[in-house]
């Protein structure tokens, strides 16, 4: 399963291949610089990025061009997202997940709930952060704001950034965890017995039509 | 000015004790500005424009006696008139020396993220490392008198500094030498303290019942303190506000949020990484190709 395969499955297109990897980048230049700001034991990642004002100067603007990069991801990314009746089933043995034990599983589509929930979470988090962010821009914006809304702001894009960290740790520990999630998003293409395995729904959907040799 | 002070008893940002082996043992100093005593003369904001080498920008009038009429990054005291019509229907004129209170737990250390931009020396003033300052804003946040400004052009954080160049060679504040009236007192917060409860009672007899020391509990007290005709009311002088302290989001923002915070990061990573070692990867083998096959013929 290694080696090339004449019949893999394309599951990420170039297009989103590149956006997500960008807004990934983006991230992790974000949650340093967010960190470094947000507790002392971690403004040594300061040195990053030039110096503690540098990184003050350029978190915010890395900030917009994630969630305007984010946002042609998600685009693409909503319809497949949407909670299905099925997916609440899978919630349910949400042990069975974790044991690896996914013969007991409902069937999955393009992504299953784990992963839909979490794209939630995602989308939910960033707005929070870009709405938040702006009021606590002190260079151009937080002047148009009365002091409680700073705060509720400086609060609350902490908040926001937190869950959002370990929302991202969550989906990087399980695309090392589902062995082949990486080449998916590296190199596009997929197994079949990849497919038929964690997305059995979108599979059938997937090679529908599609001559096999 | 610098660390080797040696004594520092708090400084942004940081976890580790400071160079405090110098104490303030003679006690912590005050400075008191008595509203009483004051007649809008501004030489304490000329007084602190000279002392520190700054000019603000020539301004318009506003229709009032503010000038310049908020504090800036180049105007760190200000005389803020307010017209007060008391029960008996005269007017009183309240007029309140603005500038930081040098609070005994200062919300703006607190938001600070920057180890070092502001410090707490032993005699109890808070001061601003601008070489440090990153220009976040969070002291502004932090601050509940609304006292720091951040500059337009550097985007360092400003404010009054209490003259601690000045009192680390025994000087009293610019400010306080140049108060023509006497309204400006500075010395050891007791001395202070006890000056002021001696006008506090001059000021009852006098028809102020309400006469009183403002030194707010809910910051822990400030360095600065003000004897109110009023101190019932803090509110009518220009908004001085009747109960300071740092605000709960502010509190929770800084304290409690950043090591739980840290701590649930790390926790996500390391159950990542344990269910890894106990469990192991979800790996797709031959079974699962051949069964993907068989589907793929079982349905044409």
């Amino acid at each position: 399963m290694n080696g090339p395969r004449k019949d893999e499955i394309v599951r990420y297109s170039p297009r989103i291949r590149v956006n997500h990897w960008i807004v990934a980048i983006s991230f992790v230049l974000l949650a340093l610089s967010g960190l470094a700001l947000f507790h002392p034991a971690m403004f040594w990642l300061t040195g990053l990025f030039g110096g503690g004002p540098w990184t003050r100067i350029l978190h915010p603007f890395i900030g917009v061009f994630m969630a305007a990069v984010f946002f042609l991801l998600g685009r693409t990314m909503w319809q497949d997202n949407r909670m299905q009746p099925r997916d609440w089933l899978w919630l349910k043995k949400i042990e069975d997940v974790a044991n690896n034990r996914e013969e007991n599983l409902p069937e999955v589509g393009r992504y299953n709930a784990g992963q839909k929930l979490l794209f939630f979470t995602i989308v939910a988090c960033l707005i929070g952060l870009l709405l938040s962010g702006i009021v606590i821009w002190r260079v151009y914006f937080s002047a148009f704001f009365s002091i409680g809304v700073i705060r509720f702001a400086s609060l609350l894009h902490a908040l926001c950034a937190f869950v959002l960290i370990c929302a991202i740790i969550v989906h990087i520990y399980a695309a090392i965890w589902v062995k082949g999630s990486i080449r998916a998003m590296t190199r596009g293409k997929v197994t079949p017995g990849w497919a038929w395995k964690h997305h059995r729904a979108w599979y059938r959907e997937a090679t529908k039509g599609i001559q096999h040799k | 000015m610098a660390l080797q002070s040696l004594d520092i008893i708090r400084r942004s940002a940081t976890t580790l004790p400071e160079p405090e082996v110098r104490g303030a043992y003679t006690g912590q100093v005050a400075k008191l500005i008595d509203t009483t005593k004051c007649i809008g003369c501004k030489a304490c904001q000329v007084a602190c424009m000279e002392w520190n080498d700054l000019r603000d920008d020539i301004g318009t009038c506003t229709g009032h006696y503010d000038n310049p009429h908020d504090l800036s990054e180049h105007s760190w005291t200000l005389m803020r008139f307010a017209e007060y019509e008391n029960p008996k229907g005269d007017l009183e004129w309240l007029i309140r020396k603005d500038g930081c209170m040098h609070c005994e737990d200062p919300g703006c250390l607190k938001a600070c993220p920057s180890p070092g931009a502001i410090v707490q020396y032993a005699n109890g003033i808070v001061d601003f490392h601008e070489e440090n300052c990153i220009g976040c804003g969070y002291c502004v946040t932090g601050c509940p008198f609304d006292v720091p400004r951040i500059s337009k052009k550097d985007k360092k954080a400003y404010k009054c500094t209490l003259c601690s160049d000045r009192v680390a060679v025994g000087l009293e504040p610019a400010c306080v030498k140049a108060c023509p009236t006497g309204a400006i007192v500075f010395g050891t917060k007791e001395d202070m303290t006890q000056h002021a409860a001696e006008r506090i009672e001059d000021l009852k007899t006098r028809g102020f019942a309400e006469a009183g020391l403002y030194d707010p509990a809910g910051v822990g007290g400030t360095h600065v303190m003000y004897v109110l005709h009023h101190a019932d009311q803090p509110a009518l002088y220009s908004g001085l506000p009747d109960n300071p302290k740092i605000s709960p989001m502010v509190r929770l923002w800084k304290g409690a949020a950043k090591p739980l915070a840290l701590f649930a990061i790390f926790a996500t990573a390391a159950a990542g990484f344990l269910h890894y070692i106990g469990i192991g990867p979800n790996e797709t083998d031959e079974a699962d190709e051949d069964a993907a096959r068989r589907e793929r013929e079982k349905t044409p």
